[in-house]
C-alpha cells in the first residue's frame, strides 16, 4: 500500500568563504568603440559567473548588457580571485566588478563632460548607450563617441580596478567566537512523498519552496540553480552514496549504472517563490543561491517519510532497504496526521 | 515554476534598475548548446603525451620496494615519475592560508594510507601504453591494519593513519583535537527542560559526479614558461599549489581555465595539475592527465561522511532552550579541506534559531579512506539534515506544528548568535510563511503575522555567562559589533543596494594599512593568500 506524507525544513546559509579573507579582483576597460571587457580569474562552473558579472558591470556602467563581455580565467590577464566555491561568486566577484565598473564609469562621465562642456555630476546614463545632461535628453553623446574622444583626443583610459575583501576573522579556541560571514541566504521547503510499504520505495510527489536570496540578479539563472539544486537534494536524500555500507569501504560504484541518481521519471513538480531582502554589502543586495538550495530538501524528504509511514531514517541515503526494515521493525506503516 | 515575491521587503530595495533583475540569456549559452564551447580537454596539442598513475590496492600498507625497471622499458614510455622526482613531495592545500601542516605526498614513497593512493606516474605516447606500463611496475607491500570508523579512529591505540597527526585528529589552535563553541550553559538547561532529546545522524559520502571529470593539460610555452589548461575551481589556488609542489616561481606558470563542466567542490584539490606540469617539465612535451569516470568515482575525493550527535532541550510551550552538538568529519587519509569545514560547521550551530544555550565540539578525524574534500554546502549540508530532522522530532514530541515551531524559534534581527555576532538581515520567518502558503499548509494567524524585523534584540541580544571547559566562566556581556576577531576593514565600501541616497560629504580617509611584514620561510614560489584560523606562523 502507498502512503503520502508531507515534511518541511527551513535553513539559512552563510555567503562566502567562512571567516572571510577571500579576496576577488576585477579589471574593467573599454575599447575605442565604447565596448567593455571585464577581466577576471573567477571560474564559471556552469552556474553563470560570466553572465551575472556581465549584468552587474552593465548596470553599474550604465550601458546595455550587449556592450559588455566577460573574459575569464587566464592567470596572465585576469587578476587574482580566490575561486568559485563557498557561494562566494556573486557576492565577492560581483562586488569587485561593481567597484571596477564604478571607477571606469567615473572616467567615462568625465570624458563625456569634457565633450559636452558640462560638469560630470550633471550627467546621467540612459542604459541604452547614451550619456545626457540630467533633465535635457537632447544634450547627449553616445558612449561610443565618448570612448573615441577619450582614446584619440583626450588621452584618457576608460578603465577601472576593483577588489572586494571581507576582512579575515580569527576564531576563539575556547568559545568559538568569530565572524563567519557577513550575510545569509534563507529557505524553507515542503516535500510531499509517496512511500510504498511493501517495497520501501519513496517517490517524490511535489515540492513547494521559498528562497530568500538578497536579490535575484537574473531570475532565470536563479531558477536554474534552485531547480538543479533541489534535484541534487533529492538525490542526496534518497539515492547517492559511493560507500553503500559506510563505514565499510566496499561496493564502491564505478559508473552511472552503479552510482544511482534520480532520472527524469523520478523528479517531481517544484513550485518556487523567491524573496529578496537585500544584503547591505551585496552587489545590488545579492547574496548567492549556489550551495544552499540543495540543503533543505534532505531533511524535508526525511520528515515527509515520517509523516507518511511513521519511520525515522537518520542515516543517508534513505534507501528502500532502510525504509522497509524500519517499517517492519515497527510492525507496519503508521501514517501520521495528514497535512 | 518560479515566482518573485516582490512585495516582501519591498521597502528595503530599489527595483528601478536597467539590467539587474532581467532574465538575460547567458553570455556562453550559444557555445554550450551547440557544443562549441572550449573546455580544458579540447586543447589537442601536437606531440601530446598521457599520464596515468599506479594506485595502491591496499587501504593501509608499508611500501617495502618499488621496482620500475620493466615499466621504464615498456613500449611508448617517455618517463616514469616517482615520489623522489617531486621537488616538494609533501603538501596540504590550505598551507596557502597558513592553516595546517603539510601531510600529503603527490606520490607515496614509504606508506600508503588509502586504497587508490598514487605511487608512480607513467608518461607515455598513448593512454594505452601508459596503462600497459603501469602493469609492469612491481611494488612490495606490508599490509597494515586499517581503520574506517571515525569514532574508532580517535580512540587511544587505534592504528595511526597519518603520522603528521598521530592522534588521527586535526589540531586546532595548537592544542585541541576539535573546534569548540560555547554559549551559555547547556547542562543547566537540560536539567530544567520539559523534554531532552538526543539523536545520532549519519551523512553519507557523496560523489560530485560532474559531467567533466578532473584533469589538466600542461605544455611548455616559449621562454621557459609552462601553460596549463585546467578545470580548477580556483585558478590561482591551483597555480600556487602547483608552484609550491614544483618549487618554481608563480610567474613560470600560465594557467588557463574558467570554463568548467561542473565542479560542486570536486575541483578544488588540484588533483592533476602538479603532476601534469612536472611531467611536461621533465619531458619537454605537452602532457594530459585526466581521470577516467571509474577512477574519479573510486579515487577522486568525495564529499566526506559526517556523524552528528544532537541533544536538545525543549519546553512544553515550544521554546528550544539548549542545543548540544558533537560531530565528526571523516577526512579520509589526508586533511585537504575538511579542517576548514569543521570551523564553518561550528559557526553554523545551532542553525537559524535563537537558542539561549549552545555547545558544540566538531572534529576532523582521519581514516584509511579516499581523502574527502569540499562539496556543495560544505560544513553545513549534513548538520542541516541533522538539525532539521531533530526539529521535526521535537515538534512531534511536544505536539506542535513544525512550521509554527520553526517560526517560534527562528532568529530575528537583533538576536545574538552562538558565535557572538548579532543576527541582521534575517528572513527565515518569511520563508516559512511563504512556503506554508504555497504548500497550503495551514498555520495560525499569530504565526502568519510574525516578522523577522519585529521581536528580536532586547534580552535576546545578550551574551550569557558561559561555562567553559575546565570550570572557568566567560562573563556575560553586551553585544560587540566588531572585536579583535575582525581585522580592520580594508575592503572598499560595499555597493549600496538601497534607494539612491544623498551624496555623502567627503570624509577624511582612514590612515593606510601598515605594510605587510615579510613572510619568513616562504621560499617556494607560491603566494600565501592570507592567514586564516589562528594558526598563523608570522
Amino acid at each position: 500500500m502507498k502512503h503520502r506524507g508531507k515534511g518541511m525544513a527551513s535553513i539559512n546559509y552563510p555567503i562566502g568563504m567562512n571567516l572571510g579573507g577571500d579576496p576577488s579582483q576585477a579589471l574593467v576597460h573599454s575599447n575605442p568603440s565604447g565596448k567593455f571587457t571585464v577581466a577576471l580569474s573567477a571560474i564559471d562552473l556552469g552556474q553563470g559567473m560570466k553572465s551575472v558579472t556581465r549584468q552587474i558591470a552593465a548596470e553599474t556602467l550604465g550601458v546595455p548588457v550587449e556592450d559588455v563581455y566577460v573574459d575569464t580565467a587566464d592567470s596572465d590577464t585576469g587578476p587574482h580571485d580566490m575561486g568559485s566555491f563557498a557561494s562566494r561568486g556573486t557576492h565577492r566577484v560581483g562586488n569587485a566588478v561593481a567597484v571596477a565598473a564604478r571607477e571606469a564609469r567615473g572616467v567615462m562621465m568625465e570624458a563625456a563632460a569634457e565633450e559636452l562642456e558640462v560638469n560630470a555630476s550633471d550627467l546621467e546614463t540612459d542604459g541604452r548607450g547614451n550619456i545626457h545632461v540630467k533633465g535635457a535628453p537632447h544634450r547627449a553623446i553616445s558612449t561610443k563617441d565618448v570612448a573615441i574622444a577619450a582614446q584619440f583626443k583626450q588621452g584618457k583610459t576608460i578603465a577601472g580596478r576593483g577588489i572586494f575583501l571581507v576582512p579575515l576573522s580569527e576564531v576563539d579556541p575556547e568559545t568559538g567566537e568569530m565572524s563567519p560571514a557577513t550575510c545569509y541566504a534563507h529557505a524553507c521547503l515542503v516535500a510531499e512523498v509517496e512511500v510504498d510499504d511493501e517495497t520501501g520505495e519513496v517517490a517524490m510527489v511535489r515540492m513547494d519552496s521559498a528562497y530568500e536570496l538578497g536579490r535575484a540578479l537574473n531570475p532565470k539563472m536563479v531558477e536554474q540553480q534552485l531547480v538543479g539544486g533541489a534535484w541534487m537534494g533529492v538525490s542526496h536524500a534518497l539515492y547517492e552514496t559511493p560507500e553503500p555500507y559506510y563505514p565499510e569501504p566496499t561496493h564502491g560504484p564505478r559508473d552511472f549504472n552503479e552510482y544511482v541518481m534520480p532520472g527524469p521519471g523520478d523528479i517531481c513538480p517544484h513550485d518556487i517563490a523567491v524573496l529578496e531582502r537585500p544584503a547591505p554589502d551585496g552587489p545590488f543586495g545579492a547574496k548567492g543561491p549556489g550551495e544552499m538550495c540543495a540543503n533543505p530538501v534532505l531533511p524535508a524528504v526525511a520528515n515527509a517519510i515520517f509523516n507518511a509511514v511513521g519511520v525515522r531514517i537518520d542515516d543517508l541515503p534513505i534507501t528502500p532497504e532502510k525504509v522497509l526494515r524500519a517499517i517492519r521493525q515497527q510492525g507496519g506503516a503508521k501514517p501520521q496526521a495528514r497535512r | 515554476m518560479l515566482e518573485l515575491r516582490k512585495e516582501i521587503f519591498a521597502d528595503e530595495r530599489d527595483d528601478n534598475l536597467n539590467e539587474i533583475g532581467k532574465p538575460t540569456q547567458r553570455q556562453d549559452m550559444i557555445g554550450h548548446v551547440t557544443g562549441n564551447t572550449t573546455f580544458f580537454d579540447d586543447h589537442k596539442l601536437a606531440g601530446l603525451l598521457h599520464l596515468k598513475v599506479l594506485r595502491s590496492p591496499h587501504h593501509h600498507a608499508r611500501i617495502r620496494r618499488i621496482d620500475t625497471t620493466e615499466a621504464e622499458r615498456s613500449a611508448g614510455v617517455r618517463r616514469v615519475i616517482r615520489g623522489a622526482d617531486v621537488p616538494r613531495n609533501l603538501n596540504t592545500l590550505l598551507s596557502l592560508l597558513n592553516f595546517g601542516k603539510d601531510d600529503e605526498p603527490s606520490l607515496a614513497t614509504h606508506k600508503v594510507r588509502y586504497k587508490g593512493e598514487p605511487i608512480v606516474a607513467i608518461v607515455a605516447n598513448s593512454e594505452r601504453e601508459a596503462f600497459e606500463a603501469l602493469g609492469k611496475v612491481r611494488v612490495d607491500y606490508d599490509p597494515l591494519t586499517p581503520v574506517f570508523d571515525v569514532e574508532e579512529a580517535i580512540k587511544p591505540g587505534a592504528p595511526v593513519v597519518n603520522e603528521t597527526y598521530p592522534k588521527n585528529t586535526f589540531e586546532y589552535h595548537g592544542k585541541y583535537d576539535h573546534q569548540k563553541l560555547r554559549f551559555g550553559d547547556v547542562e543547566q538547561a537540560f536539567a530544567q527542560a520539559d523534554h531532552v532529546l538526543e539523536q545520532r545522524y549519519q551523512m553519507s559520502p557523496i560523489e560530485h559526479a560532474s559531467t567533466e571529470t578532473n584533469g589538466s593539460i600542461a605544455a611548455p610555452e616559449a621562454n621557459g614558461r609552462f601553460v596549463v589548461y585546467t578545470c580548477a575551481q580556483g585558478l590561482f589556488f591551483s597555480l600556487d599549489t602547483t608552484a609550491k609542489i614544483l618549487d618554481v616561481q608563480s610567474n613560470k606558470l600560465h594557467f588557463i581555465g574558467g570554463t568548467v563542466g561542473g565542479g560542486f567542490g570536486g575541483k578544488v584539490d588540484s588533483l592533476t595539475e602538479p603532476l601534469a606540469t612536472l611531467a611536461s617539465m621533465l619531458t619537454g612535451r605537452p602532457v594530459r592527465y585526466v581521470l577516467g569516470r571509474e577512477e574519479e568515482m573510486q579515487f577522486g575525493s568525495p564529499r566526506g561522511a559526517e556523524r552528528i550527535y544532537v541533544k536538545d532541550a525543549v519546553m512544553k510551550d515550544g521554546r528550544l532552550t539548549a542545543r548540544k552538538v558533537r560531530s565528526y568529519f571523516d577526512s579520509g587519509a589526508y586533511t585537504r579541506l575538511s579542517s576548514y569545514a569543521v570551523i564553518k560547521c561550528a559557526a553554523h550551530i545551532p542553525g537559524p534559531y535563537t537558542v539561549p544555550n549552545v555547545h558544540a565540539d566538531i572534529y576532523c578525524a582521519y581514516t584509511n579512506r579516499v581523502p574527502a574534500t569540499a562539496m556543495r554546502g560544505f560544513g553545513v549540508t549534513a548538520v542541516d539534515f541533522a538539525i532539521e530532522c531533530q526539529m521535526d522530532k521535537l515538534a512531534h514530541l511536544i505536539g506542535m506544528d513544525p512550521m509554527e515551531f520553526r517560526i517560534l524559534n527562528a532568529y530575528r534581527d537583533g538576536d545574538m548568535k552562538a558565535h557572538r555576532r548579532e543576527a541582521k538581515n534575517t528572513a527565515l520567518i518569511e520563508c516559512v510563511q511563504v512556503a506554508a502558503e504555497k504548500a497550503k499548509w495551514p498555520i495560525r494567524e499569530e504565526f502568519k503575522r510574525a516578522s523577522s524585523r519585529v521581536g528580536g534584540g532586547g534580552a535576546r541580544a545578550a551574551i550569557p555567562q558561559t561555562r567553559l571547559d575546565g570550570g572557568a566562566q566567560a562573563p556575560a556581556r553586551t553585544a560587540p559589533q566588531r572585536t579583535s576577531y575582525d581585522r580592520p576593514l580594508t575592503a572598499p565600501p560595499p555597493v549600496a543596494p538601497q534607494r539612491p541616497a544623498a551624496i555623502e560629504p567627503q570624509r577624511t580617509p582612514p590612515p593606510p594599512a601598515p605594510p605587510p611584514s615579510p613572510v619568513p620561510g616562504a621560499q617556494h614560489g607560491a603566494a600565501r593568500f592570507s592567514s586564516v584560523f589562528g594558526t598563523r606562523r608570522r
